[in-house]
């Protein structure tokens, strides 16, 4: 069952539609609504290898859903320390609950001050009126 | 009572001791296999009798849609008409009984033939010489970019030049045969007119380029309109360009790959030169070079002798050597040459048409659905039916799965990614106008249902053999293994 419309206002967002909910020297990121409503029903999730690292703006792994193959792209960088095992066997669970079940990664940041150059709640609501 | 529509499985249909086929009478002695290769008890093999195999196959086969049921403009795949001519052609017995392992004397027409089509390849792609062996358009990829990396090889520059550029628009292939001839990938954007970013394009290109993969027209179906200005680039970085010849139909004999720059040409023969399209295949890929490639093309070459005689030509040292078995499948290259030669002179004819019927369909659908870049189109064109979501919460799904109703096969939907919601629409230049028109019709009405009644579109296809099915389940949860349960019969 597919979640309603949101964006929480204690996430940071990417222009590729990646969120990334800072929690002290450490994030977890996710995709957004809107990104798993552009995709469709997921149906496969690539985490990367805990231990390796991972650079803003790059690719971390990526999501598969019945209408194409999506990169996922890191909000921050930082190296991993766990991902969401339940999205890999329920990978479904990022349409029901993206920001929350639907959490892809955890990551120990090596410069929290990137975050910074994120878009916040207001920011990004208005890049989606853009695009 | 079952639904009539429903097909069991053919192990359902199994009952013990039946049998559809004889096998003649065998005087040889029996072989024997070894034990660690034996399996331990015979497979359990569907049992059934002739008529009711022949019934099974003949249900499953008229649920299927080809061209030859109804119209079918799926983006992207030119699922034009086949003409009969073509299968007469490779059922001659001189075709269809040659073996793989004929000895070239043997075979000089199907050598002569596989030559001419060589050189009528080479003359719709503007370019020098082609290889007939890749067996698919992917794997005339592949072979394409083997051959951009043994020139670089040979020239001392692959270290150099890693990077590959490729639109946001190309065909998944594209990335997939960087990646597998080991180039490192560089996507470039999109402009607003639907034509390569040149602002992003001079930003990547550099030393390190390789090569260019393009699809002219795009697979927004619309001509690179700045295609002299890139190929002056890339030529002036050291770079390569490679030319997609997916919608090779839009430009047939109007303008020709060689002529815009392009270094290499793959082609799909079964696209735009009408060889079937089914399960996958069988395909053929055939690659075009310019001369300065031409050292390092797959061998064995077929070539003209001084004798006028045909042969197969290994002395190529340079060559990246064979990239399948052997040439085919050949019955391919007969359809393609009797095709190409059927038209001759007037292969433009066929382009134009295509080009046509493709800009009709959308000066008559893009006042009902959303075009992102409203200019000209070639052979397709890509319509977006993000406000129908917006408005009506019906998607491109809804829309293509509605259209099974009308009897017409859906467009191809989701793709390009840069058009939400696409519907990717290439009508080919085999349709009629009264086609075309109950096309036009049936999108018209499925736009009005959208707004009026949503839930039809929703629970489309309500005609058709199955209804809609759950495409994320069948990925996620496969059954490629029948399961014998408790009830099925045993073997006999």
């Amino acid at each position: 069952m597919a979640a309603t419309e949101s964006y929480p206002v204690n996430l940071k967002y990417h222009r590729e539609h990646d969120w990334a909910r800072i929690e002290g020297g450490e994030a977890v990121f996710g995709i957004t609504w809107k990104a798993q409503d552009m995709l469709g029903e997921l149906v496969f999730f690539q985490p990367p290898v805990v231990g390796s690292t991972v650079a803003k703006d790059g690719v971390y792994g990526e999501v598969e859903s019945v209408k194409a193959v999506s990169d996922l792209v890191a909000p921050l960088s930082g190296k991993v320390i766990a991902f969401n095992e339940k999205v890999q066997s329920e990978p479904e669970s990022i349409n029901a609950d993206p920001y929350g079940e639907g959490w892809l990664v955890r990551v120990q940041l090596s410069d929290p001050g990137e975050a910074e150059a994120l878009l916040d709640v207001e920011a990004y609501k208005q890049l989606l009126v853009e695009e | 009572m079952s639904d009539w529509r429903e097909e069991p499985l053919i192990f359902e249909r199994s009952r013990p001791g039946r049998c559809a086929c004889s096998l003649p009478h065998y005087e040889l002695p029996k072989a024997t296999v070894p034990t660690d290769l034996a399996r331990a008890e015979a497979p359990r093999l569907p049992e059934l009798a002739e008529p009711d195999l022949a019934r099974h196959f003949s249900a499953l086969a008229e649920r299927n849609f080809g061209v030859d049921s109804g119209f079918y403009p799926l983006g992207s795949c030119t699922m034009k008409y086949n003409p009969r001519l073509n299968e007469r052609l490779a059922a001659l017995p001189g075709f269809a009984d040659l073996h793989p392992h004929q000895l070239p004397e043997d075979a000089q027409g199907a050598l002569e033939l596989c030559f001419l089509l060589q050189e009528a390849l080479a003359e719709i792609s503007g370019l020098d010489t082609v290889s007939l062996q890749p067996a698919a358009g992917s794997q005339g990829e592949l072979t394409g970019l083997m051959l951009v990396r043994a020139y670089f090889q040979d020239r001392g520059e692959l270290e150099q030049r890693r990077k590959v550029v490729v639109p946001d628009t190309a065909h998944g292939t594209n990335p997939a045969s960087v990646t597998m001839s080991g180039f490192e990938l560089q996507p470039v954007k999109t402009d607003a007119r639907g034509n390569l970013d040149l602002e992003d394009l001079r930003r990547v290109v550099g030393p390190d380029t390789a090569a260019l993969m393009l699809t002219n027209p795009s697979t927004l179906g619309l001509f690179e309109e700045g295609i002299v200005e890139v190929a002056r680039l890339f030529h002036e970085a050291g770079a390569l360009l490679y030319y997609d010849g997916a919608n090779l139909n839009a430009v047939c004999g109007i303008s020709r790959p060689g002529d815009m720059g392009f270094d290499v040409v793959h082609f799909n023969l079964h696209k735009t030169f009408s060889t079937p399209h089914g399960g996958g295949g069988p395909g053929a890929g055939p690659v075009a070079v310019r001369r300065a490639l031409e050292p390092f093309l797959p061998v064995p070459r077929i070539v003209r002798g001084k004798d006028g005689g045909f042969a197969l030509d290994c002395d190529w040292p340079k060559s990246i050597g064979r990239v399948r078995g052997f040439f085919g499948p050949f019955g391919v290259f007969v359809k393609a040459y009797a095709f190409i030669r059927v038209y001759g002179p007037a292969l433009r004819e066929m382009s134009e048409a295509a080009v046509l019927n493709a800009n009709y369909l959308l000066a008559r659908l893009k006042d009902v659905y959303e075009l992102r870049y409203d200019r000209l189109c070639k052979h397709e064109f890509v319509l977006s039916a993000a406000q129908l979501k917006r408005e009506h919460g019906i998607s491109a799904l809804d829309v293509a799965k509605r259209l099974m109703d009308y009897g017409i096969h859906p467009p191809t939907i989701y793709f390009p990614l840069v058009v939400p919601e696409a519907l990717m629409i290439e009508p080919t230049e085999t349709e009629s106008l009264e086609t075309l028109d109950s096309f036009i019709d049936a999108m018209r009405q499925i736009a009005t249902e959208a707004a009026e009644s949503p839930e039809l579109l929703h629970e489309a296809p309500h005609d058709r053999p199955v209804e809609r099915l759950d495409e994320a389940a069948a990925v996620k949860r496969a059954i490629v293994r029948y399961e014998f349960g408790e009830s099925a019969p045993e073997p006999g």
